[in-house]
């Protein structure tokens, strides 16, 4: 692909918000997980809940977006000054010609998870309150996004799981390249629920330790939450990085275990590296996956083998945000984007003891290093898979 | 503008059965009847999983079926983009209504099914195919974003897209909130222009502010209006004609997809 500018981007996560809270906790090694409940869940585990969302309004006029998905999408609008930039590519390119593109896995279920206790006890019907187009739809994210911003153009939500908010950078990478728009809001989306703490948990995927990726008795996931958001723009004047390369692949193997070589992970990966047009010694870092499962990590490692080789820094950075499901791919982004700006590549947290079968160069802390080019995995359900390479600004 | 051709059709709803009856049914509305739509088993899936699958799955595993086969084209390569306002809806009902008891009992294969990419997933699994795949929402505009989306990925890309878009009804209360009365799925297999044979259906697409084309008939305008996926009727009864024309799909309004049909 022709390199593609990223004028602005932020995150807001369990590690605080924005890029300078998050850079901090990368460099200082902390983790934003804790272990605490959520909501009425009486589950032992630990949680990278966002400080604030509770506590966040949104304006009047977007009163019926009320939920914790679309409190926690505003949060990431407000960071870093995010939906200023935005109005001046509104500006400058008309509010028809700015897309939106937003991967979440739940959007706002928790809201209908909270009116089904709320149901009429005569006639079963959800309460008068509940709006479903706002709140439930996988679409209301987007829509919340869009109107919030005063965008015009083209709009969706990629649901495709924990891949979600990575393959949205296809998505308005093409659509630009095609000239249908010159510019696009990306990002994820995705807030704690029930529907994922329980079904992890039924899944025997939730750890009840905190989550240590790489980790020789790493016992599962931490889910977190966050909102991640980037700008991207045919051209800018002053960039904060470059997308490089998409890869897009799907496992075609089965619905919630990765293929055991990660042979569709590393068809990702190959295809992010053909679309950047780089070999993979090229890549400085990789910003692992990484969720903390036996079977993922497992899985991953050989497909980073079998694409790089043993000799690529590589590191996941859920130890510290927990597993943001739809929002991973853009948080992950926006580190993988962080790094390059900082020449800092983030150990990954609360590893104990390496597990002797992994064969990646993986960080336990983290380093600088001057960085051109660092590529990062989200793979998600259904054996979807992607991978994002970025390029430093010139 | 961008242009595709359609290389396969596939249709499943209310009185149309499949793409092959369905046009008949699409090119002369009189002769259309509304009767419920069929659920077929996916004949692709293991039967245990066959037998399991949920209605978003059945509806999309049929029409995506059905247009791979009129284009004779192996699905093992085939990038796809599935699009569902909904999603499996019962599947979401049910994990509510579990989510809301004092046991919160969560069943694992209930838990799997409720991501937005499952019919996709099931999809990939049962052709062996490691292409790329998407799963789309844009509520009522969900049909539209995936036309768009598929169009741009098959001349990006230069490669061959399936389109796959379905809907299926909630379960009470739910529905109360969100009817959508039946099942309904359209699917277009879209091949990029330079590979089409003499006589193929070329469409071109682009943005514009234009309020959506209707069919013409009361009976399949109310099917366009009440589910997001039947919003594509209008462009399937054009192809179904088959003679050139110009028509507005519906997507996020004021702004609609235009598309040229050539043949």
């Amino acid at each position: 692909m022709k390199p593609l500018a990223v004028s602005d981007y932020t995150v807001v996560s369990a590690l605080g918000a924005g890029r300078d809270a998050t850079v901090s906790a990368l460099r200082e090694g902390r983790s934003g997980l804790a272990r605490k409940p959520f909501e009425t869940v009486a589950l032992d585990t630990w949680i990278g809940e966002v400080d604030g969302v509770d506590a966040q309004r949104l304006p009047p006029a977007l009163a019926e977006f009320d939920c914790r998905n679309n409190r926690l999408a505003l949060m990431g609008l407000q960071a870093d000054g995010f939906a200023a930039s935005v109005a001046l590519a509104r500006e400058r390119f008309g509010p028809q010609r700015v897309g939106v593109f937003v991967g979440t896995s739940t959007s706002g279920i928790l809201q209908t998870e909270l009116a089904y206790r709320r149901r009429d006890p005569t006639t079963g019907a959800l309460p008068a309150d509940f709006h479903y187009a706002q709140t439930h739809n996988t679409y209301s994210v987007a829509a919340f996004v869009r109107q919030a911003l005063d965008l015009r153009g083209p709009a969706v939500v990629v649901s495709t799981a924990c891949s979600s908010s990575a393959k949205v950078f296809g998505n308005a990478a093409r659509m630009i390249a095609l000239g249908l728009i010159d510019a696009a809001v990306v990002g994820g989306v995705d807030s704690l629920c029930l529907t994922t703490l329980y079904g992890f948990n039924s899944l025997e995927l939730l750890s009840p330790d905190i989550c240590r990726p790489w980790d020789a008795a790493r016992r599962g996931l931490s889910l977190g939450e966050a909102a991640a958001f980037a700008l991207l723009q045919r051209d800018a004047a002053r960039p904060r990085a470059w997308l490089r390369g998409v890869g897009e692949s799907s496992d075609g193997h089965h619905m919630s275990s990765p293929h055991p070589e990660g042979a569709g992970a590393a068809e990702a990966m190959r295809g992010a590296l053909a679309d950047a047009g780089v070999a993979p010694d090229a890549i400085d870092y990789l910003n692992l996956h990484g969720t903390a499962t036996p079977n993922n990590d497992a899985a991953e490692d050989l497909a980073v083998q079998a694409v790089f080789g043993e000799r690529l820094p590589c590191s996941s950075t859920k130890g510290a945000t927990g597993h943001t499901l739809g929002a991973a791919g853009g948080v992950e982004a926006a580190i993988a984007m962080l790094a390059l700006e900082h020449g800092f590549m983030p150990g990954g947290l609360n590893r104990q003891r390496p597990d002797g079968a992994l064969r990646s160069r993986y960080l336990d802390a983290g380093r600088e290093a001057r960085l051109s080019l660092v590529a990062s995995n989200s793979f998600g359900f259904g054996g979807s898979n992607a991978c994002l390479v970025f390029g430093v600004a010139p | 503008m961008i242009t595709v051709d359609v290389a396969g059709i596939g249709l499943l709803g209310p009185g149309l059965a499949d793409w092959a009856s369905g046009q008949v049914a699409l090119r002369d509305p009189a002769g259309w009847l509304h009767v419920p739509t069929p659920l077929p088993a996916p004949m692709r899936l293991p039967p245990a999983e066959r037998r399991r699958a949920g209605a978003i799955v059945r509806v999309s595993l049929a029409v995506a079926d059905q247009a791979c086969a009129q284009a004779g084209i192996d699905p093992a390569g085939l990038a796809t983009v599935f699009t569902a306002s909904s999603g499996d809806a019962a599947n979401c009902h049910a994990l509510c209504e579990s989510l809301a008891t004092a046991e919160r009992a969560v069943s694992p294969t209930r838990f799997t099914n409720s991501v937005h990419n499952a019919a996709a997933g099931y999809w990939h699994i049962a052709t062996a195919s490691r292409a790329p795949s998407t799963s789309l929402c844009a509520h009522d505009a969900s049909f539209g974003a995936g036309l768009l989306e598929a169009a741009a990925q098959c001349v990006a890309l230069a490669r061959p897209v399936l389109l796959v878009a379905a809907d299926v009804p909630y379960p009470e209360p739910l529905h109360g909130v969100r009817p959508l009365p039946d099942a309904f799925g359209v699917a277009l297999l879209l091949t990029p222009t330079l590979s089409s044979a003499n006589g193929a259906l070329q469409l071109r697409l682009g943005l514009v502010e234009a309020a959506p084309s209707p069919c013409g008939h009361d009976g399949l305008d109310a099917l366009t209006r009440q589910m997001p996926a039947a919003r594509g009727l209008p462009l399937l009864q054009a192809l179904a004609r088959g003679a050139p024309s110009e028509l507005v799909i519906d997507y996020l309004s004021p702004l609609g997809l235009a598309v040229e049909l050539r043949t």
